[in-house]
């Protein structure tokens, strides 16, 4: 591969190699200050590759290859090249990961607490965590949460925090000083801009955060919050973990001290303002 | 010709955790997790003594615990799907 | 000590063969042989043959996650295998047990640290209907073929169509031989199943013998070699165990004679001996290893013509000409790609 970047996120290190520059340029700048992975051997690579020879100039578009792979996934044009690259790195974690129990959830931190917010897409989950890090929580993540099932903490894996559509605006507007990636118009997801975690979500990324009150954010609707019962949470849990099945043992017993020992509240919410405020109603009242 | 017996998997090879009415049961063997709620815990402990016919289990159910008067097609139903869960077999 | 190790399947021969050979390689080496184990579903038996040697504390992490994952994939394997057995009970037939499954549940060396996909069984040829119909009773689906494909199948395959059960979501393969019926080599299914061995479940597996004869039968006849280099592993591993006694005869038996002595030379040139220094290759030999070894260190399969030239000739295997060429037509008429 004849452009390649090694990189750390959290405690899982990533090799990239692509057949074009461009994604690569792009991953280090957004990535600058990320380091490298742990004894610079990788746990997972991305391969980021033309489908024929000619295809790296002709019509350019990108396939994802690695160790973990979607066999009929879709190309995606070169200038989502970037897009591309954390699909596929999102796609070893979703496949590939056996260490901690990954809940699709966003993460942030106060007082070495974490709080976790978990839905389906669109349920908002990457904004919140935006703009909660804007107003002081420490970012660990917007994709995936890390249950360590021996330790029952939550492990940070701060990657660039992926925002769509009226997001942009509104994460824009609230961090001036964000640093931001290129704006990928037109993805099948619609407008998409990555947000790069800020200079402590980074720092911080080695240091895990005892969870303390699960959320599960429902955007668009007048505010309202309910509790969530034993079985819904679990449920809904392992229908939002990609590796509950492939941990076996270990994942139950995540799941199970999750479900027992931290609250869990389902809140409606309108915009992201009125979501702040049930957020930090629910924590104090902890 | 005997009538056929229900059997359940022994309790030491499920991984039990109870939160508010239901049980979390992570089945070793299977790698399985179930959610069971009554009457399907009570039927396992019954059936993990001893295996039994549906008609003495249905038996058995109402002595012990305090289950409202199920007839049996309604339990050889719940029994056929313990046994698609592979919690239960006959033989 | 600087000996130049190729970053390509030999890598991870060497490391299988020789663990403490690995005691030489840097970050770059040890990224290449953890992506080429991955790529060639060894990595299991990797971290196995390397648990408890001096190496990065980042290999020894990633190799003890893939112990792990290997014990969970054997959990949900055995249990696949359990679940076939209750279904069939009353059927009262052989079910012999194939492949990974069948080394796991026998507690053979070659099960160590395997990566287990289907659930593969051998069944009478004439208890083949009653089979199909107990697993679909017990919640095993069709795979959706299309309809060519399924008549295909059932005429000329050693197998049924693939079952994948409903709630678990997993896949069974029921042969009836092992090898297709079009093949110009015919075994004796038969024997295959008169000599077959009761586990203590009731359930079974081929003769020693025969295990090692499927595995050269499934590697050489049945595909274009992609996996070789862990039917061969699964070859050398039965072969450490077990010896080869009998072994030839019984292939000449099943009309498998080729095939079994080309399997152990080249399972031995692999993992027994790569430096060469007691084998003698031929040439036609060294095209295979140069086939099977055909992965770079981002673990991309290499050397396409030859890949493509093994791919032909498998087919060949497979099927007469004419038939060959009336099933790729319709195949690409389809909308699929033969090649």
């Amino acid at each position: 591969m004849k452009h390649t970047h090694q990189l750390r996120i959290g405690p899982v290190g990533f090799r990239i190699g692509s057949d074009w520059a461009a994604p690569i340029a792009q991953l280090k700048t957004l990535y600058r200050d990320y380091p490298s992975p742990h004894g610079d051997i990788a746990d997972f690579n991305v391969r980021l590759f033309a489908t024929r020879p000619w295809r790296r100039l002709v019509r350019p578009s990108v396939m994802i290859g690695g160790d973990y792979i979607l066999p009929e996934a879709a190309p995606l044009p070169l200038a989502q090249g970037l897009l591309a690259a954390e699909m596929a790195m999102n796609l070893q974690m979703a496949l590939g990961q056996r260490r901690y129990l990954l809940i699709h959830a966003s993460v942030v931190e106060r007082d070495g607490r974490a709080l976790i917010m978990t839905g389906e897409s669109g349920a908002g989950k990457s904004t919140l965590a935006a703009m909660l890090a804007a107003r002081g929580w420490r970012l660990m993540g917007d994709e995936f949460a890390l249950v360590d099932p021996t330790t029952g903490l939550i492990h940070a894996f701060p990657r660039l925090v992926s925002l769509k559509n009226k997001a942009i605006h509104v994460v824009s507007a609230a961090m001036p000083k964000g640093r931001f990636g290129p704006l990928l118009a037109a993805t099948p997801k619609g407008d998409i801009q990555h947000l790069v975690p800020d200079a402590r979500a980074i720092a911080a990324m080695d240091q895990p955060a005892m969870p303390a009150l699960l959320l599960f954010p429902n955007f668009g609707f007048a505010p309202a919050i309910r509790d969530v019962g034993a079985g819904e949470v679990f449920v809904r849990l392992t229908q939002a973990s990609t590796n509950y099945v492939a941990m076996g043992e270990r994942g139950f017993t995540a799941l199970t001290r999750l479900v027992r020992e931290i609250p869990a509240k389902a809140i409606d919410y309108p915009d992201t303002g009125a979501a702040m405020t049930a957020v930090e109603q629910l924590w104090t009242g902890l | 010709m005997p009538e056929v017996a229900y059997h359940a998997v022994a309790l030491d090879t499920l991984r039990l955790v109870a939160a508010d009415d239901l049980i979390f049961a992570y089945h070793r063997a299977s790698g399985i997790t179930h959610l069971l709620a009554p009457p399907a815990p009570e039927i396992l402990n019954i059936l993990a003594e001893a295996p039994m016919r549906a008609d003495e289990l249905l038996v058995q159910l109402a002595a012990l615990y305090d289950l409202a008067d199920g007839d049996l097609a309604m339990l050889v139903a719940r029994l056929d799907e313990l046994i698609a869960a592979g919690l239960v077999w006959r033989a | 000590m600087d000996r130049v190790v190729k970053t390509d399947g030999w890598l991870l021969a060497r490391a299988l063969c020789d663990p403490a050979s690995v005691a030489t390689l840097d970050a770059n080496g040890w990224t290449s042989l953890l992506t080429i184990a991955r790529a060639e579903q060894l990595i299991g038996s990797l971290a196995h043959r390397l648990e408890g040697l001096p190496m990065p504390e980042s290999a020894a992490r990633i190799l003890a996650d893939a112990r792990g994952s290997a014990a969970q994939g054997r959990v949900l394997a055995l249990w696949e295998a359990e679940m076939a057995r209750r279904a069939l009970a009353s059927l009262g037939c052989p079910v012999v047990l194939l492949k990974g499954t069948a080394f796991i549940a026998a507690g053979l060396a070659a099960g160590v640290g395997r990566s287990i996909g289907d659930l593969d069984i051998l069944v009478p040829t004439d208890r083949l209907d009653a089979v199909e119909r107990a697993l679909i009773a017990a919640n095993w689906e069709w795979v959706k073929p299309d309809p060519y494909d399924d008549a295909y199948y059932r005429r000329w395959m050693h197998e049924l169509p693939p079952l994948i059960h409903r709630d678990r979501d997993r896949m069974i393969d029921v042969h009836h031989t092992i090898l297709p019926l079009t093949a110009r080599i015919t075994p004796d299914a038969a024997a295959l199943i008169a000599d077959s061995v009761a586990l203590e479940n009731g359930l079974r597996i081929l003769s020693h013998p025969d295990m090692l004869i499927h595995a050269a039968a499934h590697l050489f006849a049945d595909g274009d070699l992609a996996g070789g280099m862990r039917n061969l592993w699964d070859v050398h591993r039965l072969v450490e165990e077990f010896g080869t006694e009998g072994v030839f005869d019984r292939a000449a038996h099943h009309g498998l004679s080729v095939a079994m002595h080309r399997a152990v030379r080249l399972a031995a040139a692999l993992y027994a001996d790569p430096d060469g220094v007691q084998l003698r290759l031929s040439r036609l030999d060294r095209l295979y290893l140069h086939r099977l070894t055909a992965r770079d260190g981002w673990g991309r399969a290499v050397r396409p013509l030859l890949r493509q030239a093994f791919y032909m000739r498998s087919h060949l295997l497979r099927m007469p000409p004419l038939m060959l060429a009336r099933h790729l037509w319709t195949k690409w008429r389809g909308g699929h790609h033969a090649i």
